[in-house]
């Protein structure tokens, strides 16, 4: 992979929070999987939004108004140019990917029947399990998994056996959240639509490493947070082809998303506002525009070169320790490392790297049935970002080795 | 002893340390010496689920008094877990209804009883004063 050009050291300015110290050591924050730090520029746009710009959007005559919705809306197309979608109402603002992937499979309900399949990866983060369970139980129709190897890649031979023409649905994800494993969804998507299914791609943990270009994946829904990519939490994505979004239900009913109303009848309003019931979350949609630019002026080839070298360097330096075993070795994977210790339990490590300043998640990351495959109660996650350092790993380094030694 | 009694104790003999990394060593010798529960106990209908470490308690009366077994999968919970023990064990039910548990940060441990830790022991707790109110229930 190339060389990046960027200038950590510089980078790391923008984001306050890598100033401060925890427990008395400088934070070394290495749980970007679960979210991401939030630079000033970010910060900025969240203030200037309540200092300047506060009020209800799309329904004001009064100059705030118009602002505010304007800023707003032009977040909207930021957002869809980053993803490349072929129109701005095929982005729906959402409080995040969980929000999203209900609104789908809500939908859904009205388009399914009993007997039909729907067919799920075994690396899914638990928001991308449940709603879809939730969906066979009201529908009658049938959850199929996609089983993964040793190595936490998808098997795509038993893909191919899953699909027929039952099959209505397929979710995956585009890179786990426990294993950073990148999976090759723009096969996964061509063989579900080879056989009339609609797919829906969970690009939470994708979205700040990868740019998905959602019109060349042709995928059918695509969702991702904010918070993952230096935006604010409560805000989302719901990008879905505008002949699917036409055809799903309304997920709630309330002001914003209605045409006219009488007690005899509703009508819907058009796209997007069908499915952004009440206010939204206004200054958040408008600092997630702002994230996006921020990411994108930095480069997503840059970030992702740059993460590749963290990765193989921590990867290097902690499968030296002895006993450390580490889950998830796809040949594609994002910067993310998953690992246990032989004989000593993750949260046990967790709660003495935290007191040593390092903050990584432990657990089942939300994604139990990961954890059942490889038959262990959870792992040890340190994630990424392109703020942290070299300097940073050799810190997990030694504190991983100190809690090594003090619980052994 | 009364239960404030063994908890002025405990708070004593972790005033000798001077930070985090002598507490966290003494924890960790107090969770390898717990006393094991019985592995007929270790049962699904004994465990405490908390989303990390899995905490197994037993309760059973002798003559008016409770006793506690326990165990976890986790070192740094075993720790703690035998600390309370240390407390709540063969005490009499009313006392263990009425007890607190402030001693836990007097100790420097709150971060373990933090919810957002997720570790079983506020459940754990909770659970061996329901045990304590139902065996009270049956002595009355």
């Amino acid at each position: 992979m190339a060389a990046h050009t960027l200038d950590i050291e510089k980078i790391r300015k923008d984001f306050p929070i890598l100033q401060r110290e925890v427990n008395g050591k400088p934070l070394v924050y290495f749980d970007n999987a679960a979210t991401s730090q939030t630079p000033k520029q970010v910060i900025d746009v969240i203030v200037d939004y309540y200092e300047n710009y506060n009020a209800n959007i799309h329904r004001g005559v009064h100059a705030l108004s118009q602002e505010a919705t304007d800023l707003y809306e032009q977040a909207r197309i930021k957002i869809q140019k980053h993803c490349n979608a072929a129109k701005a109402h095929e982005i729906i603002l959402t409080s995040g990917t969980t929000h999203g992937i209900n609104i789908v499979a809500n939908g859904f309900s009205s388009l399914l029947k009993k007997g039909d399949e729907i067919v799920v990866s075994a690396m899914e983060h638990h928001s991308n399990i449940v709603p879809w369970q939730m969906l066979c139980e009201r529908t009658g129709a049938v959850l199929k998994v996609i089983p993964m190897n040793e190595n936490g890649e998808l098997r795509l031979d038993a893909y191919d056996a899953l699909l027929s023409n039952k099959t209505k649905l397929v979710f995956c994800n585009h890179v786990s959240n426990a294993l950073g494993t990148v999976n090759p969804i723009k096969v996964i998507i061509d063989k579900a639509h080879a056989i009339g299914a609609a797919v829906l791609i969970d690009g939470a943990q994708a979205a700040p490493h990868i740019k998905a270009n959602v019109q060349e994946l042709n995928v059918d829904f695509y969702v991702i947070s904010g918070h993952k990519v230096c935006g604010p939490t409560g805000i989302g994505m719901l990008y879905g082809k505008e002949e699917w979004l036409e055809k799903l239900p309304p997920y709630q009913g309330g002001g914003e998303m209605i045409a006219e109303v009488t007690f005899e009848k509703t009508t819907y309003a058009g796209l997007p506002h069908k499915f952004e019931a009440g206010t939204p979350n206004i200054a958040g949609g408008i600092a997630f525009g702002a994230a996006i630019d921020y990411m994108n002026a930095l480069g997503f080839d840059d970030i992702a070169a740059y993460e590749q070298e963290l990765l193989q360097y921590a990867t290097e330096k902690l499968i030296a320790i002895p006993n450390l075993k580490i889950y998830g070795n796809a040949a594609s994977k994002t910067a993310v490392i998953s690992f246990n210790i032989e004989g000593l339990h993750p949260y046990d490590i967790g709660s003495i790297l935290d007191k040593l300043g390092v903050a990584v998640r432990t657990g089942h990351h939300c994604a139990q049935p990961i954890m059942d495959f490889y038959k262990i109660p959870g792992t040890v996650r340190a994630s990424f970002s392109f703020y942290n350092t070299k300097e940073e790993v050799d810190v997990l380094v030694s504190a991983v080795l100190r809690a090594k030694a003090m619980l052994s | 002893m009364s239960i404030t009694e063994i908890q002025e104790e405990i708070v004593d003999e972790f005033s000798m340390f001077d930070d985090w990394m002598q507490r966290y060593e003494y924890m960790i010798e107090l969770g390898k010496s717990l006393p094991m529960i019985k592995e007929a106990y270790k049962t699904d209908d004994n465990i405490i689920k908390g989303c990390q470490s899995k905490v197994w308690v037993h309760a059973e009366l002798v003559e008016d008094k409770l006793v506690f077994t326990a165990d976890s999968d986790a070192i740094i919970t075993k720790g703690i877990i035998a600390i309370l023990i240390r407390v709540f064990s063969n005490q009499k039910p009313a006392d263990i209804i009425e007890a607190n548990t402030d001693f836990i940060d007097e100790i420097g441990l709150k971060e373990h009883l933090s919810p957002t830790r997720a570790n079983g022991l506020v459940s754990m707790i909770k659970q061996l004063k329901l045990y304590a109110v139902a065996y009270q229930t049956q002595l009355n």
